[in-house]
């Protein structure tokens, strides 16, 4: 009997061995069954969750991972939704299309952006980025680019409906299509992290000296991870703006960029899987806080957040890390 | 010339506006090292709370020195109940609670006395100064106010021991407290001050303004930027750039055509990061140089 325990056990350990092959899988799983079992308003507020977890995704592989704080990214998530929203609604682009290209104009965007932003550190390049967040709805209104923009009133976008025949609704299609866009936009974050390139983006942030030292060519890789964590954010905007079928130049302020950066500080600073916690916290926080008090809504979504902060200071991916050392040194010490 | 004169004068006295702003903004990041985005909202929330002392009947120079000892031990409380548990969590974590604060007195701010707009009185009175109406006697207070709160403050830094030790603090807090200073005390200290300082801006931007929850958004906006355009280790640099961000947005508003009203707050913030990518550390800022 013991025996069988104990061989029970180590079948379990092995299988543990790669806890994060099983816990894809396992949400993997769900995630794809949800459409089918959980009503059309709440599927359309988990799409837009994922949507913000790419966003989020991108200021992580430049906050977390490179160390370059960013304040801005609203501004490059309004950049990929005007771009698949005036691509659909002035050149009649089908919406697939619009994905890749807004994520190329934001990557354009972010290495322009990032050129000058090498010369400024921690503060000073909060406020250039928070620069841009402030005048990208400025910009969207003025005059010049109403034509194209639609000025206040925005664009509205006419909603997809599923392709090849496919009974599925369209909230449910769309789900699936950001689904996929989330796991292979996530797996190319894991490979893109494990690499030679992603270990010179890591050692950037943690000592650039040593880095440059090492023969990282500091410019290149900050300007180019500026220019990728655009693109992630870029393909969300262009992902937002189809969900929600409709963008104007008022849902990009500088509170946007606050909300991802809550995101990725509650789901996990340098963490990948921490972005998908950050997305459904950004997303159902402020309801949850809206629903118990209409009046001090602000209010109880700041207690929520100083509340989360203290139980987890490291984000989601901080306490899961802390729980998952913890079992370990456990289990090594009962052998 | 009349134009661009008035248009001059007429940014000084916004730009006094963002020059306390960006005063109390530098002087937290003195305290701690940090920008606090909570602070528009701290010095709202302590006008609010001179408002309500004159609604009960207070004259005006009592409630304001009521207000500003509030403000003091509001701000000390807020470090002691907020920060102190949190010293040893990462930066970012901390932005998120100064996005948290914010959001907690921004809305009980609204809650308690509602959105609509109050006026507020000023103690200088609102007659042009000279004749010609360019800039008012409450603008010249204001301006007046803000420097004395700076030669005081650089009193404060350069001339007590108190002030030596926060300094001390800032720069480096394991030093700090090998040598005997009680960092966690300086640090409540330095949230104290900026708060207390918050109360004066706030008093004194109000009669501008008008009361409301959302009056400090855009003044914020532009204090963050005349602090670090001026450089964050300069209290004098963040009140020169206060001042030239506010003539630089009015004068950008009038004479850059067609695109000038509607983007003037874009301009001006271009210029920042012009002025930043050629000098990282701001105008006035001391260039940190490291030792590897």
């Amino acid at each position: 009997m013991a025996r069988r325990n104990s061989q029970n056990w180590n079948n379990l350990r092995a299988a543990l061995a790669r806890p994060q092959v099983i816990l894809t899988v396992v949400s993997l799983t769900i995630a794809a069954s949800l459409p089918f079992a959980v009503k059309n308003f709440i599927l359309f507020q988990l799409t837009l969750a994922m949507v913000y977890a790419i966003a989020i995704l991108g200021l992580n592989l430049l906050t977390g991972f490179n160390g370059q704080f960013s304040l801005g990214h609203s501004a490059f998530f309004a950049i990929g939704a005007y771009t698949a929203a005036i691509m659909m609604d002035r050149f009649d682009v089908a919406y697939y299309w619009t994905l890749p290209v807004a994520g190329v104009v934001c990557l354009a965007f972010g290495f322009l952006f990032g050129l000058p932003a090498l010369r400024l550190q921690g503060i000073y390049l909060a406020l250039a980025t928070f620069s841009l967040a402030v005048a990208m709805p400025q910009i969207l209104k003025s005059t010049p680019l109403e034509p194209w923009t639609g000025g206040v009133q925005g664009i509205v976008i006419i909603k997809p409906d599923a392709p090849f025949g496919l009974q599925l609704s369209s909230d449910q299609w769309l789900y699936f299509l950001t689904l996929a866009v989330v796991v292979l936009m996530f797996s190319c974050a894991v490979n893109l992290t494990n690499s030679r390139t992603g270990r010179a983006i890591v050692a950037i942030r943690d000592n650039p000296i040593a880095a440059r030292a090492m023969g990282v060519d500091i410019a290149y890789y900050k300007s180019m991870t500026f220019g990728v964590s655009a693109f992630y954010t870029g393909v969300a905007g262009a992902l937002g703006a189809i969900v929600i079928q409709f963008v104007a130049p008022d849902s990009f302020t500088f509170a946007f960029s606050i909300g991802l950066f809550v995101g990725l500080v509650v789901g996990g600073v340098g963490s990948i899987p921490g972005a998908l916690f950050g997305g459904l916290f950004v997303l159902f926080v402020p309801n949850i806080a809206e629903h118990v008090s209409k009046g001090l809504a602000g209010a109880v979504y700041g207690i929520i957040l100083i509340l989360v902060i203290y139980l987890m200071p490291s984000g989601a991916a901080g306490l899961v890390r802390l729980i998952v050392g913890k079992i370990a040194r456990k289990s090594a010490r009962q052998n | 010339m009349d134009l661009l004169l008035h248009q001059v004068f007429a940014g000084l006295s916004t730009g006094g506006i963002y020059a306390c702003m960006a005063l109390a903004i530098v002087m937290i990041y003195q305290a701690i090292d940090n920008l606090n985005f909570a602070q528009g909202e701290m010095a709202m929330f302590s006008t609010f709370i001179a408002w309500q002392l004159l609604q009960w009947g207070l004259p005006y120079w009592p409630t304001f020195l009521l207000t500003v000892t509030i403000s003091f031990c509001g701000g000390v409380a807020i470090e002691r109940v907020v920060f102190k548990p949190l010293k040893n969590a990462p930066v970012l974590s901390h932005i998120v609670i100064f996005i948290a604060l914010f959001a907690i007195l921004n809305s009980s701010a609204g809650f308690i006395w509602d959105f609509t707009i109050k006026s507020f009185p000023t103690p200088f009175g609102t007659a042009p100064l000279f004749g010609n109406g360019i800039i008012s006697s409450h603008d010249t207070g204001m301006i007046a106010v803000t420097i004395v709160l700076l030669v005081l403050l650089f009193a404060f830094f350069r001339y007590t021991r108190i002030g030596l030790a926060m300094r001390a603090t800032a720069a480096n807090p394991e030093s700090a407290r090998l040598v005997g200073i009680r960092v966690g005390w300086m640090i409540a200290l330095g949230w104290g001050m900026a708060a207390a300082i918050g109360a004066v801006a706030g008093m004194m931007i109000a009669p501008v303004v008008f009361l409301e929850p959302n009056m400090m958004l855009s003044i914020l906006l532009y204090g963050f930027a005349g602090a670090v355009v001026g450089g964050l280790s300069s209290p004098l640099g963040a009140v020169v750039s206060g001042f030239s961000v506010g003539v630089i947005e009015n004068l950008a508003g009038t004479f850059i055509p067609y695109v000038g009203r509607e983007l003037k707050l874009t301009i001006a913030l271009t210029l920042i990061v012009a002025v930043l990518t050629v000098r990282p550390s701001g105008l006035f800022g001391r260039i940190l140089v490291s030792r590897v």
